[in-house]
């Protein structure tokens, strides 16, 4: 292809000089201010290099003239979020009471927040993650409270636990009625059926409802009262109720009374803060079924 | 390959139309203002151009678009409208850190960002709709750009003169009325950049403050470094770099190109008419002679109007964003000499060769591309519209707790716990009540409330926990479905969200 060819009323036809196989660029020029903007941003990059931390060393990098690292950063940030959270009211939640806590929306809000934080970290290991809990560990989502359902009381069996070495502790026992000898396992049987009819659950028509009566009214009733509705000032359980921790089954009641309970909730005082104990016990009051 | 290269360059068409280039390309040509590259450079430095002042019915259009424009973008912040007590009271404004943009009566909430989506939809359509009809509209006469450009080619023209002043003092040596000048231009030009700063940031916040903020400096960092950079983008596109963003950085004049057809209009040199060109006395001779003249003289007036530096003789080109300058400028020369206005004027390449060939012109503005344009346009208005007429100043959401699905109480009965979000757009604090529609006799308790109050503050969103119990031995299954209904009892508003209630 001549020279001329490549001529047209669009272009001067001049080549950059480049030819590929006979194929020739065409030089089109572009405007020069492009090229300084390459040139700007080559710089630009060498002064990223110098101020921020830009290129691996063996056992660390280099870290740039402001000496800028995202971990501080972050480690100021939570900081900063430290003390804005204790300026928000950590401290009144230690000190403040309930009522106060409660009718002031921000704190009680704080309240929550901390409560359900400490909550994973602490409670959910047993008590499951959403307060359901499980055999042996008692659901805080309902309505049933074995030490009661009150703030103060739920902060109490918090603080210093039940059947702990503590001696604020709650204690109470469920005794091993057949492994000690106490009652026969006959006796055991028609007592375990009467509890069952107490809450309105199928029970066995073919063993004697009065015996079992009579029988829970001599070994039972000191903790969980005439009628089985339970004592809370030693942590027996409603047996009228539909909420059982142990399980509702023949089997699991025969096997309750026989060997006897003692589920233990370990004291937090010490280990967590006033604050903290104090948001938990609003935090399960606020389940859903506190009293 | 010249005539590939041509066919992208002008946009149009590609190889179709061959013989229009053929034709064309015998009348083309005495001299282009587009830089021709250095011998052997694959850089050319940009030549300053210096369009003179021309005046004409396109330049009064210019103008008049421009002083619209920039009243309403430096203006528009400080105009009011009443909202109500603690509301925001400047007619268009975009609160960034409570989420909410006002435009008059209308208040835009984050999650109504549709209705931006829809805006550029329309854009868009009309952007093309102007293509097809009359093609770079947009490019001479709306767009930013241009407006910013041509205010500060005004402003370069008080402090330096018209282009032959210009370009003598580009020439001359520095003395103190060059230095005196050249300080004036660009005295003048940052103090329009910085206005221009300042007029942005006021749409971000309550204006008269924030002016007040700003001289006192006590403004946001935030709003100083958004002035300091608009400064000197204004400053420096329109200022200095001028035709470069319309050739080099802009993509729309690549994207142009597809849309523009043989019936949409461009300002078209009717080189039917012009050629064959030459000097008033050539033609007159020419014509007394009872032999054909074109009406172009050849005075370049064109070429020295031309903001892009581009020869509007040579056809459709890239660079050319169609503002009409050098119609203007070739309309006071032919009025001069006596001859039909038009000579450079809006109308198509189909029509020049049709009216060369002896055929008459085809305008057709009306065809399928813009009907289809306008039904889109109408189209997607009206769903805007129709939408925003008819949404709601209230909004209900519900949530069913993941886990527990449900608690069995002591006394047997079933719970479920919700999350609820009531949204009040009206700028008033709202109380509503909250009722249940479901199948089973059903309880609902709001956590912390008094009853079944639900208070929203005005304008926000507010969240509440909700217990909904089913009596004891209440037959259930194990999903039912239940609806939360939310009513305002003053204004009537309602609003409800579907869940269900979980049993064992």
């Amino acid at each position: 292809m001549a020279e001329s060819a490549l001529k047209s009323p669009e272009s001067s036809g001049e080549t950059t000089g480049h030819e590929w196989d006979g194929i020739r660029e065409l030089n089109n020029p572009l405007p020069r201010w492009w090229l300084y903007t390459l040139y700007a941003t080559i710089v630009w990059s060498f002064a990223y290099w110098v101020v921020y931390p830009a290129w691996p060393l063996l056992t660390s990098y280099t870290t740039g003239l402001f000496g800028y690292s995202q971990r501080e950063v972050v480690l100021e940030e939570v900081a900063r979020v430290r003390e804005a959270r204790a300026a928000r009211g950590q401290a009144q939640l230690a000190s403040a009471s309930f009522e106060d806590i409660r009718s002031d929306p921000n704190l009680l809000n704080l309240a929550l927040a901390t409560g359900k934080a400490a909550f994973g970290d602490n409670c959910a290991g047993c008590h499951g993650v959403s307060a359901t809990g499980r055999t042996g560990y008692p659901s805080l989502q309902d309505d049933e409270w074995l030490w009661g359902g009150t703030l103060p009381e739920i902060e109490r069996t918090i603080r210093f636990g039940a059947r702990t070495s503590h001696p604020e502790s709650r204690a109470g026992d469920m005794m091993a009625f057949g492994r000690d000898g106490i009652l026969k396992r006959d006796e055991i049987r028609s007592v375990a059926n009467y509890v069952l009819s107490l809450s309105g659950k199928a029970y066995d028509p073919k063993l004697d409802l009065a015996r079992g009566g009579e029988i829970f009214a001599q070994n039972c009733a000191a903790c969980h009262g005439d009628t089985g509705r339970g004592k809370q000032e030693v942590g027996a359980p409603d047996l009228t109720d539909a909420i059982w921790l142990y399980g509702s089954s023949p089997e699991q009641v025969i096997a309750t009374i026989t060997n006897g309970r003692k589920g233990v909730m370990p004291a937090w005082e010490g280990r967590l803060d006033d604050a903290t104990i104090r948001s938990l016990a609003l935090y399960v009051h606020g389940l859903g079924g506190g009293r | 390959m010249a005539l590939a290269e041509h066919a992208q360059r002008t946009g149009s068409r590609p190889a179709g139309s061959v013989t229009v280039l053929e034709g064309r390309r015998k009348v083309m040509r005495l001299a282009s203002a587009r830089p021709a590259p250095t011998e052997g450079q694959l850089y050319a430095a940009r030549e300053k151009i210096h369009p003179a002042s021309v005046r004409g019915t396109f330049r009064t259009v210019k103008w008049a678009i421009l002083s619209v424009a920039l009243a309403v973008y430096y203006g528009l912040p400080f105009l009011r409208w009443e909202r109500g007590a603690e509301q925001p009271s400047q007619a268009v404004l975009l609160d960034l850190d409570k989420g909410r943009f006002y435009f008059f009566f209308i208040e835009l909430w984050p999650q109504d960002v549709t209705y931006v989506m829809g805006l550029l939809i329309l854009a868009a359509l009309v952007l093309f709709a102007m293509n097809a009809v009359a093609g770079r509209v947009w490019c001479g006469y709306l767009c930013p750009q241009t407006v910013w450009t041509d205010l500060f080619m005004a402003v370069e023209r008080f402090a330096e003169g018209d282009r032959r002043e210009r370009q003598k003092l580009d020439a001359a040596p520095w003395t103190a009325d060059k230095i005196w000048r050249r300080t004036l231009k660009h005295a003048l030009w940052i103090l329009i950049a910085w206005w221009t700063g300042g007029a942005w940031v006021l749409y971000f916040a309550d204006a008269p403050t924030l002016v007040v903020q700003l001289a006192a400096f006590e403004a946001p960092t935030a709003a100083y470094a958004a002035i300091g950079i608009l400064t000197a983008t204004t400053y420096v596109l329109a200022g200095h770099m001028r035709e470069q963003v319309c050739t080099y950085m802009c993509p729309w004049p690549r994207i142009q190109g597809a849309l523009t057809d043989r019936h949409s209009l461009a300002i078209t040199y009717r080189y039917d008419r012009g050629e064959p060109r030459g000097s008033a006395k050539k033609a007159a001779a020419l014509r007394a002679a009872g032999r054909p003249a074109g009406d172009c003289v050849d005075c370049f007036q064109c070429v020295a109007a031309c903001p892009a530096g581009i020869d509007i003789r040579d056809g459709l080109q890239m660079e050319c964003i169609q503002c009409g300058l050098c119609a203007d400028a070739c309309n006071t020369v032919m009025r001069k000499l006596g001859r039909p206005e038009g000579l450079i004027a809006y109308d198509t390449d189909a029509n020049c060769q049709a009216r060369a060939a002896g055929a008459p012109a085809v305008y057709k503005p009306v065809r399928v591309r813009t009907l289809l344009y306008a039904a889109m346009i109408s189209a997607v208005g009206g769903i805007m519209l129709y939408n925003l007429a008819t949404r709601d100043l209230t909004g209900l959401s519900a949530i069913h707790d993941r886990n527990p699905l449900f608690v069995t109480l002591a006394d047997g009965s079933i719970r479920n716990g919700y999350t609820l979000r009531v949204l009040n757009k009206r700028p008033i604090e709202r109380a509503f009540t909250l009722g249940l529609d479901s199948p089973l006799p059903l309880r609902a308790e709001v956590v912390g409330g008094s009853g079944n109050t639900l208070r929203v503050p005005a304008d926000s969103t507010q969240e509440f926990r909700v217990l909904v119990f089913a009596p004891p031995r209440a037959k259930l299954d194990r999903s039912t479905e239940l609806t939360f209904v939310i009513t305002d009892p003053t204004t009537g508003d309602r609003a409800a969200a579907d869940d269900h209630f979980k049993a064992p």
